[in-house]
């Protein structure tokens, strides 16, 4: 007989833990790092999902492993490694709060440092909020209101469980799991996010925001986030988006996905200013998002976006106008500093008659880094008579920096008309003396000419929100003219 | 209110002003007169403060201060306003918020509040009247757009919200036609008094036939070369640049 060793007791100890391993992983607030299937079933187990949600994560992860990492956009990173990854976890405490004097003491100290304090916002502006903090949602506001609409608004996770339905009538048929890499990646292991559903005709009477953060060092954060307008409804929806300073790379590859019915409308608002990394380019947030919206007949959606965050930026909001007479907008600034970059960009395919799209995109790069602006317009053969405006502009501040645009053009129809302006500027030295010349310091100068060339994509976001990307610009833009 | 002394400038390495003196008092108002490339403009950025220009030698004071090391912006609280030749574009920026930021940097350095909404409004309202602009002008982005005459006459009606102590304006006359000279000498007319000093720089008499100087200076490569009344610019317009540059050449 063997003996048996405390050698053996180690060995079978770690067979154990690997058999017996998600389970134990599932108490534990953060998952090991790696991805495999497991991890994927952990997730979903971890979450209570049902059969159906647990095989979608599966099937998405399967596409995903044959894929490879896309690498035609004009960025250079380090890939990130998927396997030092923890792709799971969650606050320490989660209770289900009735007030915010529930809430953890420290997590609002947090906020009001970052200027995103929730009692204002509750005060202020009738801004309901599902606060996603590092995965999963520890407060949401003004819940009852919206339910007497008929509105649902709550983590995803909550609508897994709540209206399975909806959720899986309509989850992946904007953004399918195998649309792309990151998007299959986040179908598979996507931990939390935000759904919406406005009801038939109903007009959503509040603006509805989520902010999103990243506060665990090394944790990805994959949201999901799924908007349904129903026939005849409206909503405006505000994403902003922050994060403490961090040293060493952060993955983030969400998904948003937009359904607009007959005749409804959808305005998607973001704020995103993640940490981009310090002035020697190290560190920062990879920002890898896959953001796409449905349009039916006579729908709408705008996508209104300020990005000044980031290390590296690879995001495309698009619309497809498949209903007749749809709309689809695209307004953006893109600010670049240091050692960011961003491509950025849309597109807008038009497959419906009269279907109509605008693109305004006003690119902002500083120091070194890269700014560039890629966007397709597409129109199919049977999109008769559709329109579409672009309007892309660079402003360049220094003579290290970059800007770029990269427009394509696809059209199949000829009753298209489709127009394309493009600038860039430099701010010049005369430009600040004059302000100078009138009492204005340089920052301010700076803030002030970058306000006015962002001003038609500022104008388009809700009143609170422009004030606080106003700031934001100013800041992202601090010390950039030497 | 302004003395320069021995005021010596370059611009990558070019030396442009060569030994500068000349005194401004309140209620005072100076011509430069000059031909071309003699430092006219310079002189302007140069009490303006801008960094382009280096000063190698001798000093600027302004209300008995050296403004010498002060930044363009610090110069403008202290109430140094130019109207500049080219006036720059700022898209975006409407002529009404850029007004709003100038001033209320300027009262911030002060170390005043924000002036009230209401207060703002009627002082914007008041001084455009007075240089007959029309409000919808102010909506307009900065310069943009504007025509030659429209870009002189913003830079007079910067300078009736500013108030400044002295105003130095820089060929503001050019580009004009006659009714916008009429309009613009006549609003810096109304906003001369004993407390404040206007310092024109031109290379033609005309201006000069409606805001009318107490002294003329000609300037000719980088000095001051001759000082006299009125008299003097006309006796200019009509003998032109050459006689002078013969005395100093002698």
């Amino acid at each position: 007989m063997n003996k048996y060793t405390e050698d053996d007791l180690r060995e079978e100890l770690k067979t154990k833990e690997y058999e017996y391993g998600f389970y134990t992983d599932i108490e534990s607030d953060t998952f090991p790092n790696g991805l495999n299937e497991d991890i994927v079933k952990a997730i979903s187990i971890k979450k209570e999902e049902p059969q159906w949600m647990t095989d979608w994560r599966l099937e998405a992860f399967r596409t995903w492993k044959e894929m490879t990492e896309p690498d035609w956009a004009n960025v250079n990173y380090k890939k990130p490694d998927f396997q030092g990854i923890s792709y799971y976890s969650a606050p320490n405490k989660k209770p289900k709060y009735n007030s915010l004097d529930e809430v953890d003491p420290e997590l609002l100290e947090t906020f009001k440092k970052l200027g995103i304090s929730l009692d204002e916002q509750k005060k202020l502006s009738g801004v309901a909020m599902d606060v996603v903090v590092d995965s999963v949602s520890v407060a949401t506001t003004f819940k009852k209101t919206l339910g007497e609409k008929g509105i649902i608004f709550m983590s995803i996770s909550e609508a897994i469980k709540e209206h399975p339905e909806l959720v899986r009538k309509y989850i992946g048929t904007v953004v399918p799991q195998k649309d792309n890499f990151y998007a299959a990646l986040n179908s598979a292991v996507f931990s939390d996010g935000s759904f919406c559903y406005i009801p038939k005709g109903v007009r959503c009477p509040m603006e509805l925001s989520t902010y999103f953060r990243i506060n665990q060092a090394g944790t990805g954060q994959f949201e999901r986030t799924l908007v349904i307008a129903d026939e005849g409804s409206y909503v405006s929806y505000l994403e902003g988006c922050t994060a403490p300073s961090r040293d060493e790379n952060q993955l983030h590859a969400a998904v948003v996905e937009l359904i607009a019915l007959n005749d409804a409308e959808i305005k998607y608002s973001t704020v995103q200013n993640w940490y981009p990394g310090n002035a020697e380019g190290k560190g920062g947030v990879y920002n890898f998002v896959t953001k796409r919206g449905l349009c039916e007949t006579n729908a709408k959606i705008s996508w209104t976006q300020v990005e000044t965050g980031s290390a590296v930026t690879w995001k495309y909001p698009s619309c497809i106008l498949k209903g007749d007479n749809s709309v689809g907008e695209f307004y953006s600034i893109a600010v670049t500093n240091n050692f960011q970059q961003a491509d950025t960009g849309t597109k807008m395919i038009h497959l419906g008659k009269n279907t109509k799209s605008t693109i305004i995109s006003k690119g902002i790069s500083a120091g070194k880094s890269q700014n560039s602006y890629r966007g397709l317009v597409k129109i199919s053969p049977n999109a008769d008579n559709a329109r579409n405006f672009s309007q892309c502009d660079s402003l360049l501040m220094g003579n290290e920096c970059g800007a770029h645009t990269f427009p394509y053009i696809e059209a199949k129809n000829k009753t298209a008309r489709i127009e394309h302006e493009a600038t860039t500027s430099k701010i010049g030295e005369d430009q600040i003396f004059y302000c100078n010349q009138r009492g204005i310091n340089t920052e301010k100068a700076i803030a002030l000419i970058v306000n006015g060339f962002s001003k038609d994509v500022l104008n388009k976001l809700p009143m609170e929100f422009a004030v606080e990307a106003q700031k934001l610009l100013e800041i992202s833009l601090e010390g950039s003219v030497g | 209110m302004l003395k320069i002394k021995n005021l010596h400038a370059s611009v990558a390495d070019k030396s442009i002003l060569r030994g500068i003196n000349l005194e401004i008092k309140p209620g005072e108002v100076h011509a430069i007169m000059g031909p071309n490339g003699s430092g006219k403009s310079t002189l302007a950025s140069v009490i303006a403060g801008k960094e382009d220009y280096e000063v190698t030698d001798g000093e600027i004071f302004f209300e008995g201060e050296d403004i010498n090391e002060f930044a363009p912006e610090e110069r403008a609280h202290k109430g140094v306003f130019l109207s500049f030749q080219y006036p720059v574009e700022i898209p975006g920026v409407s002529v009404t918020n850029f007004m709003k930021t100038a001033i209320n940097e300027t009262r911030k350095a002060k170390g005043l509040e924000d002036m009230p909404a209401k207060d703002m409004l009627k002082l914007i309202r008041e001084k455009a009247e007075l240089l007959e602009i029309d409000r919808k002008f102010l909506s307009r982005s900065l310069n943009e757009g504007f025509s030659g005459g429209e870009k002189k006459r913003n830079e007079i009606f910067q300078m009736a919200m500013l108030e400044p102590k002295l105003a130095i304006l820089d060929e503001t006359d050019s580009g004009l036609d006659i009714d916008a000279l009429r309009i613009v000498a006549n609003g810096v007319n109304k906003l001369k008094n004993k407390d404040n000093a206007v310092l024109l720089i031109t290379h033609y008499q005309r201006l000069l036939d409606y805001i009318v100087p107490d002294y003329v200076h000609v300037l000719y490569k980088g000095k001051i070369v001759k000082s006299g009344t009125k008299e003097l610019a006309h006796e200019l317009e009509a003998k032109g640049y050459d006689w002078i540059k013969e005395e100093v050449n002698i």
